[in-house]
């Protein structure tokens, strides 16, 4: 095994990120995207592969289609209608999404189409209810500047997003129907070569210029990133990585995967001075009745439920599965990831056998009744006995395709761990349907010359303009900005008196607190939170509170700030009775007063915040404190 | 495809003068360099762009004032379908299925952008491989259109053609139809060819087959698993029952109606339950008895097209009516309000109608339910005018009765007897 160092193998990656629009309406209805977890309608339906324009079936649909899935979709009627059930047609294009999505071409300095025509893009897994996502190509060209140097844009899309999953059960699949159509722009950049971290730079730079039209939705899972990623070696084969969630994960996603890629061309160089080739008749057996005996639950489990023990011989590939270029990339592994596609658990290889219960007599025995030569290397796998040829088929291509031509054209999915793992074939141009329904999109000049006028400013000139307006600090300007409170910042600040830098940590550090402390930020409405400033304004509560509030809110016992005020016991106490207050603890504390002197101020601090905490600030009190024991002295 | 379609004017110019047509590869220098194929135009655009489908599948119009250089590829990518073509199994039963056209048949048309019913009968088969393994099925193009473009010169047509085939060892006809006026075409059938002695269903879908969300496909084996297990005579309309791909419903051709404009169970037997109910390898039955009244086949493939089927609204101009009757026309059906009415102004005019001798029947917009014209007095005036209620026949099938009626009998009382008779399941308890 040979130690894997990133610089040696011409790594080029590209960037795709998909930003939702904060239109508030889906793309093509004028449905309001709520989350929910109610849902009065549900149905069932399957889906086939469908012929593309040019007359031939897209590669990653029929390999869905193999699957054969039936899909449960579950709708709500305030966040969808008949459009996402796919029970009615289209209506027009949301004018909004359009003038937004020009305008984030425009500050891209991307070329605008002047005749956009919308498209179907084939997606079978069910996450459409109508078998494919629209999708319009707004605009080529363009770049983005990161430190100077240029990153290319390759294509701006204009897009609805897909239904959420809920979760499998069997051959089911259900998805919630809330969001799909939400409008999405889909940003791609030209490959460019660059180090793991300057990556992350760039898709921090890209997140920014988005946020920086106020027209995009916030906050988790409203921007996702898909990194296509290929080597120098790799004969021009990308990879696209789907579901990246955070920036953290690029980096390691991106050096996985083009480990991964440089070990298949190892594993490819290896394959090709070995004499192999698949028989279908001879070299895929089932081997059920040969493994009755075995141990390994897996195996055992695999019976009980009715599937077939296949065995699939390969000749002269011994110790070839089990070959490891570098660390965690094998020929094994590529295999596995495949047949758990399929939904299927158990997959062994004679370079790792025996081990998993299956025994060294186990081997034998099946060696024995296969006449498996000594040189011979073969899987053992456990299959429905309908889908045989579909997976085995799939297995040898895979194999063949990394012998012959290298690394298979992929989309896959970055685990949580940084790995990558196959989702599906990669897509092809037959995936592409004009969107019938719908006709061409014109864009006039009126319509460019708008969304020129409307680039908005760059980050660096937002975050200054932040910073001297509101007299905040560059760190608490850089935050705000980036968090999805930002409009609320300007509004309270607009509405209210209250000092912004305070405004600006409450928003950024203490509901951030609260939410680390394991508390759900989405309870607190933004209503509530400028509601609570307007009251703080008016002196009826204590900046102390507001934590308080907000505590209360997030941790779900209380919906409203008054709600929680109550249940806090929060309530404001007019100046003549904080006076007595006050005074009075003063009076029954008059020993210690005399004997301490102004010093005493501290232990009577805690005897009066005791009382008043979050009614009167600390500030407050110190001041009146102070005053009645200097009249004492 | 022809090699410029849709280009016109200075569009068209440009092509020919850079000897380029539709299907070519083309490389071409703008403001960016694109390359892909020259896709054809939609004729409701204007003519300052042409349309290439990119590499990467998606299609843009590029402005050809803009556009500096045309490079035409070397190797080009005709445009040209694969077709499929199904070897029949030995020992299946044998299916016709004829196409008319309809969204079932339909993808993608470049003239307008829009679908276009041009799937031929055999790719319909062909897409559908799961047929092949239920009933081996001859397919044949009669037209192409789509349900507003149906004539009854049409339904002669569809009538005809089944005809021929009252003997031979088909288990039963299916027709892809254009869903909109399904249930006109299926009441024709039903009168027209009354006792054909297999099964004749009318399928459509809401979704056209280009789609991977088709309820073609669902339609069609439901209709193929109908014939092949059920088989009883008649004429049936077979539709997802709803929105779910896992139940067909299968429904009398005569007792039916479209009654929502887009979603997949937009078919619904009025006043009943569908009489067949297809869920993967069950069928349900609701209906028990004869669907035709006759026994043997008497096909009587004739019909008259002057009838006019009238809907009473507030204010109707009974002028109107006068006209139908000077045009000549020869029978009236009436969409009467609630149990069956038309308003006092137009008495004058239904008395004239009377005068010359027309057919006057009367159904209800209600759609659903019986006329009833003895409850009221109008209802009472309007049948001593002459007007015959026409019990619970749907307004869109007594047009068609009367129709096919007045086309095959000239006797008025025997035309009024007729329109009264119980045919095949028109009329029912």
């Amino acid at each position: 095994m040979s130690e894997f160092s990133i610089n040696d193998v011409g790594i080029k990656v590209g960037l795709e990120i998909h930003q939702q629009l904060a239109t508030n309406k889906k793309l093509f209805c004028g449905c309001t995207p709520i989350e929910t977890e109610e849902y009065s309608i549900k149905f069932q339906r399957k889906l086939r592969a469908a012929k593309s324009e040019l007359g031939e079936y897209d590669p990653a649909a029929l390999f869905e289609k193999s699957k054969s899935k039936s899909i449960l979709y579950f709708a709500n009627p305030e966040s969808s209608c008949l459009v996402e059930q796919d029970e009615e047609p289209p209506h027009e294009l949301d004018v909004d999404a359009k003038r937004i999505s020009l305008i984030i071409a425009s500050a891209l300095k991307s070329k605008i189409f002047s005749e956009i025509y919308p498209m179907r893009k084939t997606v079978v897994d069910g996450s459409n209810t109508t078998g494919f996502q629209r999708t319009m190509l707004i605009s080529q060209g363009g770049y983005l500047e990161v430190d100077g140097s240029k990153i290319g844009i390759q294509s701006i899309c204009l897009e609805e997003d897909a239904a959420k999953i809920l979760g499998d059960e069997g051959s089911v699949r259900k998805f919630g129907l809330e969001r799909l159509g939400v409008p999405l722009v889909e940003i791609a950049t030209e490959p460019f070569e660059a180090n793991p971290k300057h990556i992350k730079k760039i898709a921090l730079a890209l997140g920014r210029i988005l946020r920086s039209t106020k027209k995009v939705k916030r906050g988790l899972g409203s921007i996702r990133q898909d990194v296509n990623v290929s080597i120098k070696d790799g004969g021009g084969v990308v990879i696209e990585v789907k579901g990246v969630q955070q920036l953290e994960q690029l980096e390691k996603v991106v050096e996985y995967e083009a480990k991964r890629q440089h070990g298949l061309l190892k594993i490819s160089k290896k394959l090709q001075g070995i004499e192999w080739s698949h028989n279908k008749n001879e070299d895929r057996k089932i081997t059920t009745e040969q493994f009755k005996k075995c141990k390994s639950k897996i195996i055992q489990n695999a019976i009980k439920k009715n599937q077939e023990i296949v065995t699939i011989v390969f000749k002269n590939m011994r110790g070839m599965f089990g070959y490891s270029p570098y660390e965690g990339i094998r020929l094994g592994k590529e295999v596995a990831e495949l047949i758990r596609f399929f939904g299927l658990g158990g997959v062994f290889h004679s370079d790792e056998l025996p081990n998993y219960g299956i025994e060294l007599n186990d081997i034998e025995n099946l060696k024995e009744f296969l006449k498996i030569k000594n040189n011979a290397a073969f899987l053992i796998l456990a299959v429905p006995f309908e889908m045989i040829d579909i997976i085995v088929d799939q297995i040898i291509s895979r194999i063949y395709h990394i012998r012959n031509d290298g690394i298979p054209i992929d989309t896959r999915l970055a685990t949580q761990d940084g790995e990558t793992k196959f989702l599906r074939p990669r897509p092809g141009a037959a995936r592409m349907y004009p969107e019938t329904d719908i006709p061409p999109i014109i864009i006039s000049k009126n319509e460019l010359e708008l969304a020129q006028k409307n680039i908005p400013k760059s980050w660096d000139e937002s975050i200054k303009e932040l910073q001297s307006i509101y007299e905040i600090n560059l760190q608490l300007a850089e935050q705000i900005f980036d968090s999805k409170y930002i409009e609320l910042f300007e509004n309270i600040i607009k509405n209210t008196n209250v000092n912004p830098t305070f405004v600006a940590s409450i928003l950024c550090s203490t509901i951030t607190n609260l939410e680390r402390s394991g508390l759900d930020s989405s309870l607190l409405k933004n209503d509530e939170i400028r509601k609570t400033f307007e009251i703080l304004e008016q002196k009826k509560i204590a900046k102390e509170s507001i934590e308080i509030i907000f505590k209360n809110i997030m941790a779900g016992k209380s919906d409203n700030v008054e709600d929680a005020m109550n249940k806090m016991s929060i309530e404001t106490v007019d100046e003549t009775d904080l006076e007595k207050i006050i005074q009075k603890i003063v009076d029954e504390n008059e020993q210690l007063v005399k004997n301490q002197k102004e010093r005493s101020i501290g232990p009577l601090m805690g005897i009066a915040m005791k009382e008043l905490r979050g009614k009167v600030s600390g500030e407050t009190v110190n001041k009146l404190l102070l005053k009645n024991i200097q009249k004492k002295l | 495809m022809p090699e410029y379609t849709g280009y016109e004017g200075r569009s068209l110019e440009f092509l020919k003068s850079n000897n380029i047509v539709v299907g070519d590869s083309v490389k071409i220098l703008s403001d960016l360099t694109y390359s892909g194929i020259i896709m054809p135009r939609y004729e409701h655009s204007d003519n300052m762009h042409i349309v290439l489908k990119l590499n990467s599948g998606y299609n843009v119009g590029l402005e050809i004032e803009k556009i500096k250089k045309v490079e035409k590829n070397e190797i080009t990518r005709k445009i040209i379908e694969k077709k499929g073509k199904i070897e029949p199994t030995q020992g299946l039963p044998k299916i016709l299925l004829l196409s008319t056209g309809g969204t079932i048949a339909s993808k993608i048309d470049y003239r307008t952008g829009a679908v276009t019913p041009i799937l031929t009968a055999d790719e319909l088969n062909a897409s559908v491989p799961e047929l092949a393994k239920i009933a081996n099925i001859d397919a044949q193009v009669l037209f192409s259109e789509y349900s507003e473009n149906i004539m009854p010169e049409h339904w002669l047509a569809v009538a005809k053609k089944i005809n021929e085939f009252e003997k031979s060892d088909y288990s039963g006809i299916i027709i892809a139809h254009g869903t909109d006026t399904m249930h006109y075409t299926s009441s024709f059938l039903s009168f027209s060819l009354a006792g054909f002695p297999i099964p004749i269903v009318l399928v459509g879908s809401q979704r056209s087959s280009d789609r991977a969300s088709s309820d073609a496909a669902l339609n069609l084996i439901g209709a193929t698993k109908f014939i092949t297990t059920s088989n009883p005579k008649g004429v049936y309309v077979v539709m997802h029952l709803d929105e779910s791909d896992n139940t067909i419903a299968c429904h009398l051709g005569t007792r039916v109606r479209k009654n929502h404009t887009s979603k997949r169970g937009a078919f619904q037997t009025i006043g009943g339950s569908p009489a067949f109910i297809i869920a993967e390898n069950q069928i349900q039955e609701n209906f028990s008895g004869d669907y035709f009244k006759i026994k043997e086949y008497q096909p009587k493939i004739k019909l008259d097209t002057k009838v006019a089927l009238v809907k009473y609204h507030p204010g109707y101009d009974p002028n109107l009516l006068n006209q139908i009757v000077e045009m000549g026309y020869r029978g009236i059906i009436f969409e009467g309000t609630g149990l069956g009415h038309i308003g006092k102004t137009m008495y004058e005019s239904v008395k004239k109608a009377k005068g010359k001798g027309i057919f006057l029947g009367m159904t209800s917009q209600c759609i659903d339910g019986r006329v009833r014209m003895t409850v009221y007095e109008s209802g009472r005036d309007l049948l001593n005018l002459g007007i015959i209620p026409l019990e619970n026949m749907i307004p869109e099938v007594a047009l068609v009765k009367a129709m096919w009626v007045i086309g095959n009998y000239h006797d008025s009382e025997e035309i009024k007897k007729i329109m009264l008779q119980n045919v095949a399941s028109e009329l029912s308890d």
